[in-house]
């Protein structure tokens, strides 16, 4: 009965937010951008989406900073300039294609698609479709470059990945451990089974296990909702694990190294990369983390002039060492600036036109970064680059065989 | 053996989830609103505990009772800022507005302390172990069971004994009636919160010294078992949320341990389903009979 | 004349006024649409918004009418977009594509929500108040627990199904149309705005034809006064449980519309926070306020993107937002003033006539 007046201003509030979305549509860019003055050439339009707010915020922030302060760098290089748009995708694959509209509002030319495997194949397609190049620098999942992920194969061919894909990850963990019998010859695993990376990793690990005739004792899961990890823990344990694989994140792998510590069990533990950022967790007991295996393409410590360049530079800017997602971005952007002075390419041509000269580029050419040096690109995506086991020895990384 | 060592880390878990259930029980036994910001109180009890003791050097007694105090501050201000002013509405609209606070504190966290983990000071460690070595048992799973214990106990000694818990239970009973009684509702009401984010604190360092990680969201799970484990218990009922706070942590790891890792969230969930049908308001809730 | 007059009448008035925002939105967006002055990011929004309003409606039903909180929505919408996921793959492997398709799944998709409703509603209809609330969050949370470790494959030889450990070998050519936590891939997406405004204006049909009927009155007035109805032979489980299907399929019917509207989407997706935030959309809308679950679901959808310039603090300014609305719509003070303002209009309004 009283409703019509609310009604009204209701469906006028609807309408005016429709027309200021329409208004407002191709400037809702961020910051960090184009200085004009350097170069005579207008900035390209870098586009990138993550997790900033929520869950998985760590990740997306350490992307946008990385890239940022590459793209900071490289503008002023002079010659190519960037302008760079981060949009918040919460890790969620609504908003990822939401954040991805964004973004082509915006003008988007070529992109750091995303920073989670999750977001990234709901919005592959997309890009397929708007033909538009991206390189992720963390989304490692087959699902982000691959239409068929039971052969991976049929690749979009416009998204790359920085980083390896997860069961590159798995076979060269099993490969590991096959010829380093040393480190331990009874496997446990704790993986996390509602997580797309760790699942991905565990199944190809547990694939190439089975096939060398590794002996995995057990295998123990965790979800995102648990706190408590004593239970896994403990079967691992009386299983008689004397090696552990752990394709997790640090965060929970923290956890269960504490749990560990707790119980008095004492194997060798073994993770991937995700388990880059361990030692720079806040107040976290590093010896804990002492004799910790793992297969990652960064490590802060590293002393090439480029790594410590770029450890410096974050550290001072946000406090934090930087992680390998934000390493990963930083060569990403890197990448991208090769491949556009290489053949190029100018913000006033064709997205098509940047995308296959962006593609041409990236399966031809090797870039050093700081994940790696020589790296290649296949045609469907996938990166080729040398895994670096680290062992972690009075609380730093130490590079092994 | 292995038995007994997962019953009482289930004890441990299931005493953490009981503390929380505490706060939850009593703040909806008076308020008779679901505040789901409940657990992000939780959570910046645990961001004060953690700075105290770390940037501040504080020892651990010290680093409590500052979390506490800053926990009932919080608990205190969101309870007049956004819930007051909702006497009046719906419960549901009270509900929506504690959602709305949840959001506020984890973002504002966020945005304050950064998204990463930080690791929780180690308060309490090593372990005694019995039947010859075979059975080993944290001290500080027993310190989480006895403070537990304490807290019911002097809790229920409140509302049943004091002035204050008399008024409280006539606020619960009815509000109406209570104001007629000469009884200051407000007041009954934020003290009730006052006390509710006060527990907060002490579940947070308790949470925090069995799973050390500290973070934004820290909160919300917790808060969601500890809201399962009232309801589980009887809401309302302080020795219900006791209790539906310890079997739901040893559901939980006892279902880990012997059935399924992946499934234990189904488990825990489905058991509670099956407990309500047999006793459709908790184990120990009352049955409300209405009068026509 | 007449007819617009019945349409307007205090009884139609509420349901004529819902369905004519929907038509006029509905409307414009397309001709904003056709004529390209309309976002790309809000056009992308306009689907998953119709999606979430059929669901609050569905919700609204019981939470408005039935009186039951039920924080379990989601779960609902997870098992009509899986369901659908597995349809469409069927209908795709047979090169059947387009509209059909969608029409179908959003049939079964709020069929297979239907049937789980009713099994769930044997339980939960037994409980009353927040007892009644945990366990339909229970049910969701073991919804998306159990869809979390469901493997669904297609190939030449039909569906093949594995739990927690996926076993599965496809024959050539098989793809997987489920994959545990990576939840659906490679949907191809059909849904659209037309389709979505067509699911919203079905939705609203349904729902004021049930509350209109016979079992709508019944269903109010157990609401209203459990004993009293009881007392006049009404059948609470029955009201009760038909509130609960009905809301259920309409929650499947929207997670079909929103499984083919994206090509991928993960059963974590439909968790507890989702099915909270369907509830924000129906208790700002107002409880059983058709019109009002409408735009307030339009308007919470599109606020946090709208809000994107804010960068990382736009779900802080989204939460406030969200506090402040619900304060100022339960002032008592501005109440009472919107309530003399209404009073002296109508009184204006009246001196017109004459």
């Amino acid at each position: 009965m009283n409703y019509r007046n609310l009604l009204k201003t209701g469906l006028a509030a609807v309408m005016a937010v429709s027309l200021a979305a329409c208004g407002s549509s191709g400037n809702g860019g961020s910051d960090s951008g184009s200085s004009d003055g350097a170069g005579s050439t207008a900035a390209l339009k870098l586009g990138a989406s993550g997790p900033i707010t929520g869950n998985a915020a760590v990740y997306g922030l350490a992307v946008q900073h990385a890239a940022e302060i590459a793209i900071e760098e490289v503008n002023a290089m002079g010659g190519t300039q960037l302008e760079f748009n981060f949009q918040d995708d919460q890790a969620d694959t609504e908003k990822a294609v939401a954040a991805y509209n964004a973004l082509m509002d915006w003008g988007m030319q070529i992109s750091l698609a995303t920073v989670t495997s999750g977001s990234g194949q709901a919005v592959a397609p997309n890009y397929a479709q708007d033909n538009i190049f991206g390189i992720t620098p963390s989304g490692s999942s087959t699902a982000v470059i691959y239409r068929d992920t039971v052969n991976n194969t049929d690749p979009y061919g416009v998204l790359f990945q920085m980083c390896f894909t997860d069961p590159n990850q798995g076979t060269a963990s099993a490969d590991y451990l096959n010829t380093h019998k040393e480190l331990g010859s009874k496997i446990g695993i704790i993986y996390r089974s509602d997580d797309n990376y760790s699942t991905g990793i565990y199944q190809t690990f547990k694939a190439e296990a089975d096939k060398l005739g590794l002996n995995i004792v057990d295998t123990e899961t965790f979800v995102d909702s648990d706190t408590d990890y004593s239970v896994q823990v403990k079967k691992i344990a009386d299983a008689g694990a004397d090696i552990v694989f752990l394709p997790i994140y640090y965060q929970p792998a923290s956890q269960i190294l504490v749990e560990a510590e707790k119980q008095g069990f004492k194997p060798n533990f073994f993770g991937c990369d995700g388990m880059d950022g361990i030692l720079t967790l806040e107040n976290f007991d590093t010896s804990l983390a002492e004799g910790l295996y793992m297969l990652t393409p960064f490590s802060a410590d590293a002393e090439d002039e480029k790594t410590v360049n770029f450890v410096k530079k974050y550290t001072e800017k946000y406090g934090e060492v930087p992680n390998q997602f934000a390493a990963d971005a930083y060569d990403c952007v890197y990448a991208i600036k090769q491949a556009i002075d290489h053949a190029g390419i100018t913000a006033d041509m064709s997205t098509d036109d940047i995308t296959a000269a962006m593609v041409k580029e990236f399966t031809s050419m090797t870039f050093d970064g700081i994940t790696g040096t020589s790296m290649t690109w296949s045609e469907s995506g996938e990166v080729s680059k040398a895994p670096k086991a680290v062992v972690i020895e009075n609380g730093v990384y130490v590079g092994v065989e | 053996m292995a038995f007994l060592s997962y019953l009482i880390s289930g004890l441990g878990l299931g005493s953490v989830y009981a503390i929380i259930a505490l706060g939850y029980s009593m703040v909806y036994g008076i308020a008779k609103m679901l505040n789901f910001a409940h657990g992000d109180i939780i959570m910046a009890g645990a961001y004060a505990a953690f700075f105290a003791m770390t940037a501040a050097g504080m020892p651990l007694l010290a680093a409590a009772l500052i979390s506490m105090v800053i926990c009932t501050l919080l608990g205190v201000t969101i309870e007049r800022l956004a819930y007051k002013p909702l006497r009046q509405a719906s419960s549901l609209s009270v509900l929506i507005t504690a959602i709305g606070v949840s959001y506020f504190l984890q973002n504002a966290s966020q945005l304050m302390f950064g998204s990463d983990t930080k690791i929780f000071p180690s308060v309490l460690s090593g372990s005694f172990s019995l039947f010859n070595g075979r059975l080993s048992v944290s001290y500080l799973s027993v310190l989480t069971i006895v403070i537990c214990v304490v807290i019911m106990s002097v809790l229920t000694l409140f509302i049943n004994k004091t002035k204050t818990g008399k008024a409280m239970r006539a606020c619960s009973e009815d509000k109406g009636a209570a104001v007629l009684m000469g009884i200051n509702v407000d007041a009954i009401i934020s003290i009730t919160f006052a006390i509710g984010s006060g527990l907060a604190a002490i579940a947070a360092i308790l949470l925090c010294a069995t799973y050390p990680s500290v973070y934004p969201t820290l909160g919300s799970m917790p808060g969601i078992r500890a809201f399962t484990a009232a309801v589980f218990g009887g809401i309302g009922s302080i020795p219900g949320a006791f209790l539906g706070g310890l079997m739901l942590g040893i559901i939980e790891t006892l279902a880990k341990a012997y059935i399924s890792t992946q499934l234990s969230d189904a488990i825990v969930f489905a058991v509670l389903i099956i407990v309500l049908l047999i006793r459709p308001t908790g184990l120990l809730g009352k049955k409300v009979s209405v009068k026509v | 004349m007449n007819v617009i007059k019945n349409l307007f009448s205090p009884k139609k008035r509420s349901r004529t006024i819902s369905l004519l925002i929907v038509i006029i939105a509905y409307a414009i967006l397309q001709i904003m649409s056709s004529t390209h002055n309309i976002s790309r990011l809000l056009m992308s929004l306009l689907v998953p918004v119709c999606a979430y309003i059929t669901a609050a409606i569905g919700l609204n039903l019981n939470v408005g009418f039935s009186g039951e909180l039920n924080l379990g929505q989601a779960g609902f919408m997870s098992i009509g977009a899986f369901t659908s996921v597995i349809i469409a793959g069927i209908f795709n492997a047979n090169g059947i594509e387009g509209i059909p398709v969608l029409i179908v799944c959003i049939i079964c998709g709020s069929i297979m929500a239907a049937l789980i409703g009713w099994l769930i509603s044997v339980p939960v209809l037994k409980l009353q108040g927040d007892y009644l609330a945990i366990v339909t969050l229970a049910f969701g949370q073991i919804i998306m627990s159990l869809i979390n470790n469901l493997y669904v494959g297609l190939d030449a030889n039909g569906l093949h199904f594995a739990f927690v450990t996926n076993n599965m070998t496809l024959a050539e050519g098989g793809r997987m149309l489920i994959s545990g936590p990576m939840g659906a891939t490679g949907v191809r997406t059909v849904s659209t705005l037309t389709a979505g405004a067509v699911l919203v204006i079905i939705a609203l049909l349904i729902a004021y034809n049930l509350i209109d009927s016979k079992s709508g009155r019944a269903i109010t007035a157990a609401r209203d006064n459990r004993i009293a109805a009881e007392s006049i032979g009404i059948s609470i489980s029955k009201t009760k449980t038909l509130a609960f299907v009905v809301s259920a399929s309409l929650g499947g019917a929207a997670g079909a519309l929103y499984a083919l509207n994206y090509s991928s989407f993960v059963a974590a997706k439909f968790d507890f926070n989702s099915s909270i935030l369907l509830l924000v959309y129906v208790v700002l809308g107002g409880l059983g306020n058709m019109s009002g679950t409408i735009i307030s679901t339009a308007l919470l959808v599109v606020l946090p993107e709208m809000l994107r310039f804010l960068q990382s603090y736009r779900m802080l300014i989204y939460a406030i937002v969200l506090i402040a609305i619900m304060l100022i719509s339960n002032n008592e003070t501005l109440k009472t003033k919107a309530e003399q303002f209404r009073n002296k209009l109508g009184a204006s309004k009246r001196k017109g006539a004459e």
